[in-house]
């Protein structure tokens, strides 16, 4: 993430040297993850929600479905939409307005690994073909800036759809009519999102803010159930050799199992 | 204009709609210096898709407060020009161009010697005027000659090139209807001199050896193209074979 | 002397060709990593004894103090202007410089002694990476450029226009009978008897500026100059 804050020289010698020995700042190993806690259901006016805290980030995730018209090349599916604010109580440095490029770039990778994945049959949110469909509105909130928001939000954001329930509805001449009773939203693959700092080129999972404050770069890898890569990105200033993506994906490929049991169950 | 329904994209002989083998570019024109008020400019036309890249800078920056006390600031805008697509676009900036604008500035930061000019910014705008796939690595590798162009000393030039698999195969160069279609994209920047990687972002699903292979085909792409800058920007000025008296 | 080097002197490079490896120096528009050199810049690569560089086809001007520049105003402040010297950063000229005494804001008017547009000769006299150039006029010949013709070319070329110990300068100031001011920020002042003199100037340093790489310039822009100045001659006069 872009933040305006310097960090101090010393501060990123003092956990670039920790690094190098294997240690973090706060005693994690390089790939540990913070402790995560998930709620499900947190908000009941909304279809689906959840809230996730990793470490001190804190990411709030609302689901809201509406019928709505389908995108006109694609009349006989659903749409997905993300959204991510980052709203000022967050962070000293997020600043009232419209999206800037860190919450459109947040919003748009959680998109790609719920859309990539195929998470959500979109084919299946049709209710009058090319005129009425379902649209899904996955809004991300993040209550709390500690690091690694791109990780909090999407395992957030899964959370929320397990947890969203469609409203039942009949169909009579080309009107949606809603009836009593809900069914769940179909979810068809859990995508998890991992991402992977890198400092002094070495690598660690789950960066922090004081870690993210001096990273070089960033790496973002979304892993769905059957192991295969569905999203990835790669932000900040520095880079990476081909070398370190792969490790980073091997790595990512060990860990995911151990993320997604947190957001669906044991 | 609807749609039009492609039966096949790659033929039983591997051989696109295009004409082109799996692992084949697209045929490329590379121009610099192509802006007269601009520092430093460049376009490229990669198949159906035209961009175009200019350059401003190093200059002070405005407003003064987004200024760094020990380094350049580099902005970037892509932005598609509204005709550039099927269906108009909107000239407002959109979510995806937001996005773009942010991944091309990284890309471009490890190579621009930002250091240099404390308190500066240099600024990038990349326009496409017609999209047929890979624009963004179009952009940035036109960005990174504007740059060169502007004179503004660079670690290495950056180059851009997306490889993903379509139909089942992997391939080099998505034009647009294999991006749609396609099961897989990874755009991929580099910068030869460092072994760096700075620009990845891929979208699609892929296992994770199909995804090491599509890298390096990108990778394998990017090199090409490399070359094709190097040329671009040396025949701009004519080569010198005698000795210069002074 | 067993050492790689990568190209021939004087060779067309890019930026990010590597030049050289092992015990060099990094000169100008190169950097060292690893022990290897790379060019920065498009250029012409050349070295001497073990410093390696290029020297840069196209780039911008950056301040060095004692440069002689031409500036132009872009704002008139409370205690003096700042200048457009067609580098990274603005330069400041400060009022007490000009007025050469103690600067009394209600009593001297800054925009009647250089406006907004005007252009100045002056000399940097200060600068650093913490701030903008300081410009002076203190010097005789400073100040406010009122009459001739200012040209620009890429500020890389300046010194083929002054040439090898000012040949080149020497050379277009006698044959155009004009009164060459060079500003290291690529502008140049041309002052002459007529225009068409100051013109003729303009024209040679656009052909020094265009052939800057090639052998016997010297010689060739004066001939230029003399074949044009014979034909202005012999040309009737319209009114």
């Amino acid at each position: 993430m872009t933040t305006s804050v310097i960090a101090a020289r010393v501060k990123q010698k003092q956990i670039a040297q920790l690094i190098s020995r294997g240690k973090r700042l706060d005693g994690r190993g390089l790939t540990d993850y913070r402790e995560t806690q998930l709620e499900a259901g947190v908000i009941e006016r909304a279809e689906g929600s959840a809230r996730v805290r990793l470490g001190k980030t804190e990411v709030m995730v609302g689901v809201k479905i509406e019928v709505g018209e389908p995108f006109t090349d694609i009349p006989n599916e659903g749409v997905l939409t993300v959204n991510a604010e980052l709203v000022p109580l967050a962070s000293p440095t997020f600043e009232p307005g419209p999206p800037d490029e860190n919450s459109i770039e947040l919003a748009r990778v959680v998109d790609r690994g719920i859309r990539e994945s195929k998470a959500i049959d979109l084919g299946k949110l049709c209710l009058v073909p090319g005129k009425k469909v379902f649209v899904i509105f996955v809004d991300v909130y993040v209550l709390n800036y500690d690091g690694n928001l791109i990780d909090a939000s999407a395992i957030a954001s899964l959370a929320a759809l397990l947890n969203t329930k469609l409203f039942n509805y009949e169909v009579e001449d080309g009107e949606v009519k809603i009836k009593p009773g809900y069914t769940q939203l179909p979810i068809k693959n859990h995508p998890i999102t991992v991402t992977f700092a890198k400092i002094k080129d070495k690598l660690i999972m789950d960066p922090s803010l004081e870690e993210e404050q001096v990273m070089d770069a960033r790496l973002t890898i979304t892993i769905e159930k059957d192991g295969k890569i569905c999203a990835m990105q790669k932000g900040g200033q520095g880079h990476f050799t081909i070398q370190q993506v792969m490790d980073a994906v091997r790595t990512a490929q060990g860990k995911v199992e151990e993320l997604r049991k947190i957001v669906v169950g044991g | 204009m609807p749609r039009k329904k492609i039966e096949k994209l790659i033929n039983k002989n591997g051989v696109r709609i295009d004409g082109r083998k799996l692992d084949e570019l697209r045929p490329m024109k590379i121009e610099v210096g192509v802006l007269g008020n601009a520092d430093g400019s460049a376009y490229i036309q990669q198949g159906k898709t035209k961009v175009l890249a200019a350059v401003y800078g190093p200059h002070e920056v405005h407003p003064r407060h987004l200024a760094l006390p020990d380094r350049a600031v580099l902005r970037c805008r892509y932005h598609m020009a509204p005709f550039s697509v099927e269906e108009r676009k909107s000239p407002a900036p959109s979510r995806r161009e937001m996005e773009i604008s942010k991944v091309i500035r990284e890309a471009l930061d490890p190579a621009v010697f930002v250091e240099y000019y404390p308190r500066t910014s240099v600024d990038i705008f990349t326009e496409v005027l017609q999209a047929d796939g890979g624009t963004r690595c179009a952009s940035l590798t036109a960005a990174s000659l504007a740059l060169a162009d502007a004179g503004i000393p660079m670690r290495d030039l950056v180059v851009a090139c997306a490889a993903g698999k379509v139909e089942g195969l992997l391939v080099l160069d998505l034009s647009d209807p294999e991006d749609k279609v396609g099961e897989a994209d990874v755009p991929v920047a580099f910068m030869a001199n460092l072994n760096a990687i700075t620009l990845l972002q891929m979208d699609g699903m892929l296992t994770i050896d199909e995804f090491e292979q599509v890298v390096n085909l990108a990778l394998q792409g990017c090199k090409q193209i490399y070359a094709l800058q190097k040329e671009a920007l040396k025949s701009k000025y004519v080569v010198v074979k005698e000795e210069v008296k002074e | 002397m067993d050492m790689p080097i990568f190209f021939e002197k004087r060779q067309l490079v890019t930026p990010g060709d590597l030049l050289a490896e092992g015990d060099y120096s990094a000169g100008e528009n190169t950097y060292k990593e690893d022990n290897k050199i790379y060019a920065t810049r498009v250029g012409l690569v050349n070295y001497e004894d073990r410093r390696i560089y290029v020297v840069a086809l196209k780039a911008f001007y950056v301040p060095n103090v004692e440069d002689l520049v031409i500036g132009k105003v872009l704002e008139v402040g409370l205690g003096g202007w700042a200048l457009d010297i067609r580098a990274p950063y603005l330069a400041m000229l400060r009022a007490s410089d000009a007025l050469d005494r103690p600067f009394k804001p209600q009593r001297n008017d800054l925009p009647s002694i250089f406006d907004v547009g005007d252009l100045v000769l002056s000399k940097i006299v200060d600068y650093d990476r913490t701030r903008d150039p300081l410009l002076t006029v203190r010097e005789p010949g400073l100040g406010k450029i009122t009459r001739g013709q200012v040209t620009e070319i890429t500020p890389t070329k300046i010194p083929r226009v002054i040439g090898r110990k000012g040949s080149m300068i020497s050379m277009l100031k006698r044959e155009t009978e004009c009164q060459i001011t060079v500003g290291q920020n690529g502008l140049i002042l041309v002052n002459g008897k007529t225009p068409e003199d100051e013109e003729l100037a303009i024209m040679a340093i656009r052909k020094i500026e265009q052939e800057a790489h090639t052998s016997g310039l010297t010689d060739r822009v004066a001939e230029m100059i003399r074949k044009e100045k014979g034909s202005v001659e012999h040309a009737p006069k319209e009114n």
